[in-house]
């Protein structure tokens, strides 16, 4: 609307951008400035943005009694103490707690990845009765808060005797319970083109094989997109853990930071701080490696972390 | 313009639509193909049977009972939900909510928006800033994190540190003190406002620069632009932005499990109603009425969403409908 706008009103805007000119003193001036007060400004906001993550890095490798004395970065004397100390500060050693975590992390991401793609291949590319039934119900489960389902959950957990173990956390990953990514599946997969399900067929390929042969490696983006989403969401995921997991050996990363100063007292937060860098150290991992893939999910779909 | 989730699913539901019509007209191929369908599906049916729709219906019936695991649930009719509103900690949970609700996204959306601003004159290492400015939003919601918080706002925490040490002396521990502890949760998501913004940013670089040339043209100036040009075009955006943070407000739990220690204090200034169905459905094995708190949460959520939903119309742009 604009565009055809400017088309026919050529004549009239002639004179506008002369009257323009006749003051250039402060646009030019503001320009400049504003540029350079934009760059300032996001530069601030990101050293607000990314100081409590470098303190939270520093202070893990500050004496006890030195962090809470400065907010400097820079401290007179570093340790690794906190490290070692932390790491066996709980009654197990925290490669208990990341083999836990990571055991977990691996179950979901092979669990979503078989059991999502599966079911987007029928929603995205095969014909069956009340299919738009589905598809809404299918919808509907994204939607839907986790709390209407935690209590009959744990019920149903607790009568099969799985409260205290880690398969309340992956069992239901492989029964695509995680409806988000059935859809960023569906969308992936419609994607490819239908030619290529013709030229099977003709080959004599069936559903199960093309599917297999064609599909899954053909979206091998949208199946890393969601094992890496799996895995940040999975490895950050509270709530879950701490009702599910109730013994002290199958504590999962966050589970065990929160019973940190519950367990060691107050006075050991150089520790804790040492093991909750640990603790992200995977994410930001995984940020570096996949940057692109993640700020392309993120701005796409509102995938976070 | 970007195309959300939310324009994808309408077209995916309209596209699902006709393909069921054409395939009535071929009921040969039908059968075949609907048996195959369900067999890809058959995880996917017994997940949502076992694992969604069962308990979603499970859930609606103790939330009509009195259950605390041992024995069999009694029916107590509405009970429950009249229990809720004779409980001040219920109300105190609710308010809590409500506040960090209307306070985080709002504000979260409008930074995002400002940065994302900001971002899009295409400044000398941008692919940097987005990267500091998105890896809070993917850490955030992390127990460490939260942790940490607990201590940036503790008495000698470094938000005191640094007030000393540009000349206010503040000894203040926010997160203990009632008045301001849910302030720090606030201020811990609008920190996280990297996904919102990534959203925006990619829908303002799509944005035609020739609209802007043609508004040049007639004189308007940058505030002229924005608000004739930019926001109504990001509306969608804007509006996909709320329902997600919005939904994903109602439903915060960890920075106030961690930064309270699990107990919603002081005195339930941060009492997250997830919190409090939590300690009640798992600390106190109030089943029951956990899922009756459940219920209303979710009836909480589908309100708000559904208010957004309605008064979208009024407010989001879509370009396609004017053209």
């Amino acid at each position: 609307m604009l565009t055809s706008l400017s088309r026919s009103d050529r004549a009239g805007a002639d004179t506008r951008f002369r009257r323009s000119q006749i003051r250039p003193g402060p646009r030019w001036f503001s320009k400049k400035a504003a540029r350079l007060l934009v760059y300032l400004f996001v530069l601030a906001g990101a050293f607000i943005m990314i100081y409590p993550l470098l303190w939270l890095i520093s202070a893990s490798f500050k004496p006890e009694d030195l962090i809470f004395s400065t907010s400097s970065l820079i401290s007179p004397q570093w340790t690794l103490g906190n490290y070692s100390d932390g790491w066996n500060a709980l009654d197990y050693p925290f490669s208990q707690f990341f083999a836990n975590s990571l055991l977990v992390c691996a179950g979901a991401i092979i669990g979503n990845i078989f059991s999502c793609s599966l079911a987007a291949y029928a929603f995205a590319r095969l014909q069956f009765k009340y299919k738009p039934f589905w598809f809404a119900l299918m919808l509907g489960g994204i939607l839907l808060p986790m709390h209407v389902l935690i209590v009959p959950q744990y019920i149903l957990f607790k009568e099969l005797g799985w409260i205290g173990t880690l398969l309340p956390l992956v069992a239901p990953k492989f029964f695509a319970t995680d409806a988000f990514f059935i859809f960023l599946m569906i969308q992936f997969i419609r994607g490819i083109p239908t030619e290529l399900d013709d030229a099977a067929r003709i080959d004599g390929c069936n559903h199960f094989s093309f599917y297999w042969r064609v599909i899954l490696p053909l979206s091998l983006p949208a199946l890393v997109t969601t094992a890496i989403f799996t895995f940040i969401w999975t490895w950050s995921d509270f709530f879950s853990q701490l009702i599910y997991l109730s013994d002290e050996s199958t504590y999962t990363i966050p589970v065990a930071l929160s019973q940190f100063i519950d367990s060691t007292g107050n006075s050991a937060y150089g520790q804790l701080f040492a093991m909750s860098v640990l603790s992200l150290l995977p994410i930001f991992g995984f940020f570096l490696i996949f940057q692109r893939l993640l700020i392309q999910g993120a701005s796409t779909t509102g995938l976070k972390g | 313009m970007a195309s959300t989730p939310l324009e994808a699913i309408k077209r995916y539901s309209r596209e699902a639509r006709s393909d069921e019509k054409r395939q009535q007209a071929r009921p040969v191929q039908k059968r075949k193909g609907r048996a195959t369908g369900y067999l890809f599906l058959l995880p996917w049916f017994v997940g949502m049977f076992v694992f969604t729709a069962g308990p979603v219906i499970a859930s609606l019936y103790l939330s009509f009972t009195n259950y605390n695991l041992i024995g069999a649930p009694s029916w107590i009719g509405w009970q429950n939900y009249l229990a809720m509103f004779q409980d001040p900690q219920w109300w105190d949970a609710v308010r809590v909510t409500l506040v960090y609700v209307l306070l985080s996204v709002p504000l979260k959306l409008a930074v995002a928006l400002l940065v994302a601003l900001l971002l899009k004159r295409g400044l000398i290492g941008l692919g940097l800033f987005r990267a500091i400015y998105y890896i809070p939003s993917l850490l955030g919601s992390s127990v460490a994190i939260a942790l940490l918080w607990r201590q940036i706002f503790d008495s000698d925490g470094l938000v005191n540190q640094v007030l000393n040490l540009i000349g206010i002396h503040a000894t203040t521990s926010w997160v203990s003190t009632p008045d301001t502890a849910l302030y720090t949760l606030v201020v811990l998501s609008v920190w996280q406002f990297g996904t919102p913004m990534l959203i925006f940013l990619a829908g303002l670089q799509q944005i035609p620069q020739e609209y802007y040339e043609a508004a040049a043209t007639d004189g308007a100036g940058p505030v002229r632009n924005f608000f004739s040009i930019t926001l109504p075009l990001i509306t969608p955006l804007v509006f996909f932005n709320l329902i997600l943070q919005m939904v994903g407000a109602f439903q915060a739990f960890t920075p106030s499990y961690i930064v309270s220690g699990g107990t919603g204090g002081p005195v339930y200034s941060t009492l997250f109603y997830t919190l409090y169905l939590y300690q009640e459905g798992f600390a106190n094995l109030k089943m029951g009425y956990a899922s009756a708190m459940a219920w209303v949460l979710l009836i909480a959520i589908a309100f708000f969403t559904a208010l957004a939903f309605l008064t979208s119309r009024y407010w989001v742009f879509y370009q396609d409908e004017r053209s």
